[in-house]
């Protein structure tokens, strides 16, 4: 076993580990945090498939951005995680039942027999001044510009929808626009009621309670 | 490095996308800064970005395939045509939507901005030559979507029905995926025409390839609706207002069609015998369900729903004949199609006012009372997806039987037609609704004009369609002949 080969099962191991962890942690923060350990244990593998580009996206925005994000979004909402796990065992068995058939199905196609290295070429390494990032940018910003627009609109449309969907006035905010504040005239605050001119009571007489006053 | 400068020549294909790109955003940033009372600028906006981009587009009719912008775009016939029909579809579901939207507080900036953001997303699909632009086309139309039926927020129906299709579409978007890395590593290409190329003389790869098959035919039956995918169409269309139903069930079967016949059309055409029993499979199942379900409904939308997707499972049967004639009929089929759609969603719509949905099919009883002239229409359109000549459903269904008599399939062609025989039963029932019953509802229908007017034409092209039908035949022909 050369050093990685042996990098590649250390990794690959602590992958399958985390993603484990991530569905079957109590703590919805643990669980968050095993996600951020499989994102970086991801990158690394990536890494050795020398997709830099990918693996330092990968860190910087996954596991530096969603993630923190995700956490944040964990410990503000109270999740009542044992509501959530309700049924778990009832649906074990089928849902085990159909996922160990799912496996058995994609082992038989994706095997080495279809995809093995007898029937697909080795990729050849690339050279020492190979830039993969460089070769990203040229491939989105030519061949693919058209996918890579599109892939902008869609992105474009899920903040419409999102801003559409979501935005409310609210009916019991304080908030007064300062604008609307200065120009208020007199009499939109005062009314100056005329009444008739009330005699003024002769005698007062203290009652019971305000004596102890 | 010489490849980063771009031929600018090379976008002029995409010149009609380019064009209702700008315009969405255009109307995206007026609408913001207008208030309530000026938001028929929106509107006004959205028919003008629909008039140019048919302009754009029939300034240059292709008369062959040019592929473009590194493969990834294909400007042929069949794309031209199928985009001018969509930006009229499209323009017809806005007309009759407006006074609806209007009194349900939907009309706003968003809906158009939506509408015309999935009318790109049909138009990168209708002319798409890449499994990645198909792809983002397909999301681009399908979120928009999503969000269009769940525009009436406070409506709980229309939430759950958002909530079924995006979690449904969803499922079928990683279908589709799962199916198209399968045939990505079987044919090592994502390109539609190499992929066609590298399948020719078949492959030692049978099984990975028909797996992924499996998967694309099933993502693509959950999309257009088909038995046994088709659980999401009556929810949605039932909850979603009627004025998105209308859009639902119009504009994206037309680009749905587009996005099956290239995918197994031109990039599996070869791969024939694997696909055709599937789409058998689906279509008898679509006709068989759609059919005998939509007897049981007592709502317009929701028996329409179930019609829609036996009209989807006939136009399967067009596309397995897997021959030009077949495509052709199929895309006269679809394009017919969307017609009486618009027509029959419309109408309901035309009927409905504040506070009142016209939905169900008591609401149609005695219309003929209330007003001859919508009566009569509604008439040809139901006549017409009956299959009643001499209206254009007939002449439709007639060329896809033809097609799939042709490749032998006689049995199915009697399965289609008893099938349909069943179908005639609920289309003819609203027929005697109108015609026979006393009206319980006597308001006056009011309607605008203009909305008049583009209901009587719909419903009488679909007459003159019936009588003339070779014009619009010989259109789609020549779009498939040219294009494959």
């Amino acid at each position: 076993m050369t050093y990685m080969t042996a990098i590649f099962y250390f990794f690959a191991a602590i992958l399958v580990f985390a993603g484990l962890r991530v569905i079957t942690a109590r703590n919805p923060v643990h669980a968050a945090l095993f996600l951020v350990l499989a994102f970086f244990t991801a990158a690394g593998l990536w890494m050795m498939l020398e997709a830099e580009f990918l693996a330092i996206t990968l860190v910087l925005v996954y596991v530096g951005a969603v993630m923190v994000l995700f956490l944040f979004v964990v410990m503000m909402l109270d999740i009542n995680l044992d509501k959530l796990r309700e049924g778990f065992w009832d649906y074990l068995p089928l849902a085990g039942f159909v996922s160990v058939l799912l496996m058995i199905e994609m082992a038989l196609i994706l095997g080495s027999r279809h995809f093995g290295l007898a029937v697909m070429s080795t990729p050849v390494p690339h050279p020492a001044g190979y830039s993969n990032t460089k070769e990203l940018g040229r491939l989105l910003y030519t061949d693919y510009v058209y996918a890579f627009e599109l892939a902008a609109v869609i992105l474009l449309v899920a903040i419409v929808a999102a801003i559409a969907l979501t935005l409310r006035r609210r009916k019991d905010s304080k908030y007064i626009d300062p604008a609307e504040q200065v120009k208020v005239k007199r009499n939109d605050r005062l009314r100056i009621v005329k009444m008739q001119a009330v005699k003024k009571q002769t005698e007062h007489k203290p009652e019971a309670g305000e004596t102890g006053a | 490095m010489s490849t980063l400068s771009m031929n600018l020549a090379q976008f002029a294909p995409a010149l009609p996308e380019i064009f209702v790109l700008v315009m969405v955003s255009l109307i995206l940033i007026i609408d913001a800064a207008v208030d309530d009372s000026k938001r028929y600028l929106s509107y006004v906006l959205s028919l003008l970005t629909l008039a140019g981009a048919a302009f754009l587009t029939a300034r240059d009719l292709s008369s062959m395939p040019v592929l473009t912008l590194g493969g990834l775009f294909i400007d042929d016939p069949l794309s031209d045509v199928l985009k001018l029909f969509l930006y009229l579809t499209v323009a017809v579901v806005l007309v009759y939507s407006r006074d609806y939207l209007r009194e349900r507080g939907l009309y706003k900036g968003e809906f158009f901005v939506l509408a015309l953001f999935a009318l790109l997303g049909m138009m990168v699909m209708v002319s798409a030559s890449h499994f990645l632009t198909l792809y983002l086309g397909l999301e681009l139309l399908s979120l928009s979507l999503y969000a269009m039926v769940a525009l009436q927020r406070d409506s709980s129906v229309a939430t759950e029905a958002a909530m079924k299709y995006f979690v449904l579409g969803a499922l079928a978007s990683g279908m589709l995926l799962y199916g198209m890395s399968m045939v990505y590593g079987v044919t090592g290409s994502l390109a539609l025409g190499d992929m066609a190329i590298a399948l020719q003389d078949g492959t030692d790869m049978r099984i990975p390839l028909v797996f992924g098959v499996v998967f694309i035919v099933a993502g693509l039956a959950f999309k257009l609706g088909a038995v046994p995918f088709h659980m999401w169409v009556p929810d949605v269309y039932h909850g979603a207002p009627t004025a998105v139903t209308l859009f639902i069930g119009s504009a994206p079967k037309i680009a749905a069609f587009a996005f099956v016949v290239r995918i197994l059309g031109q990039g599996l055409e070869s791969q024939v015998i694997e696909w055709r029993d599937m789409l058998v499979i689906l279509a008898v199942l679509s006709m068989a369900v759609g059919n005998i379900a939509a007897i049981a409904q007592t709502n317009l939308k929701r028996m329409l729903a179930y019609s829609t997707i036996s009209h989807m499972g006939f136009m399967l049967l067009g596309i397995l004949a897997g021959s030009q004639n077949g495509y052709g009929s199929a895309m006269f089929y679809v394009l017919v199609y969307a017609l009486m759609s618009l027509g029959s969603f419309g109408m309901i719509l035309l009927l409905s006012r504040a506070g009142f949905e016209a939905d169900k099919l008591d609401d149609f009883k005695g219309l003929n009372q209330r007003s001859p002239w919508l009566a009569f229409l509604m008439l040809l359109l139901m006549f017409s997806m009956a299959g009643v000549p001499p209206t254009v459903g007939f002449y439709a269904k007639l060329a896809v039987l033809q097609a799939v008599v042709e490749i032998g399939y006689v049995w199915l062609a009697i399965a289609a037609v008893l099938f349909s025989l069943v179908g005639a039963f609920y289309y003819l029932r609203i027929v005697k609704l109108m015609y026979f019953d006393t009206p319980h509802d006597t308001t006056p229908i009011t309607n605008s004009p203009d909305a008049r007017i583009i209901m009587s034409a719909n419903g009488l092209a679909i007459l003159a369609l019936g009588i003339v039908p070779q014009p619009l035949m010989a259109v789609c022909m020549h779009a498939i002949d040219a294009s494959f």
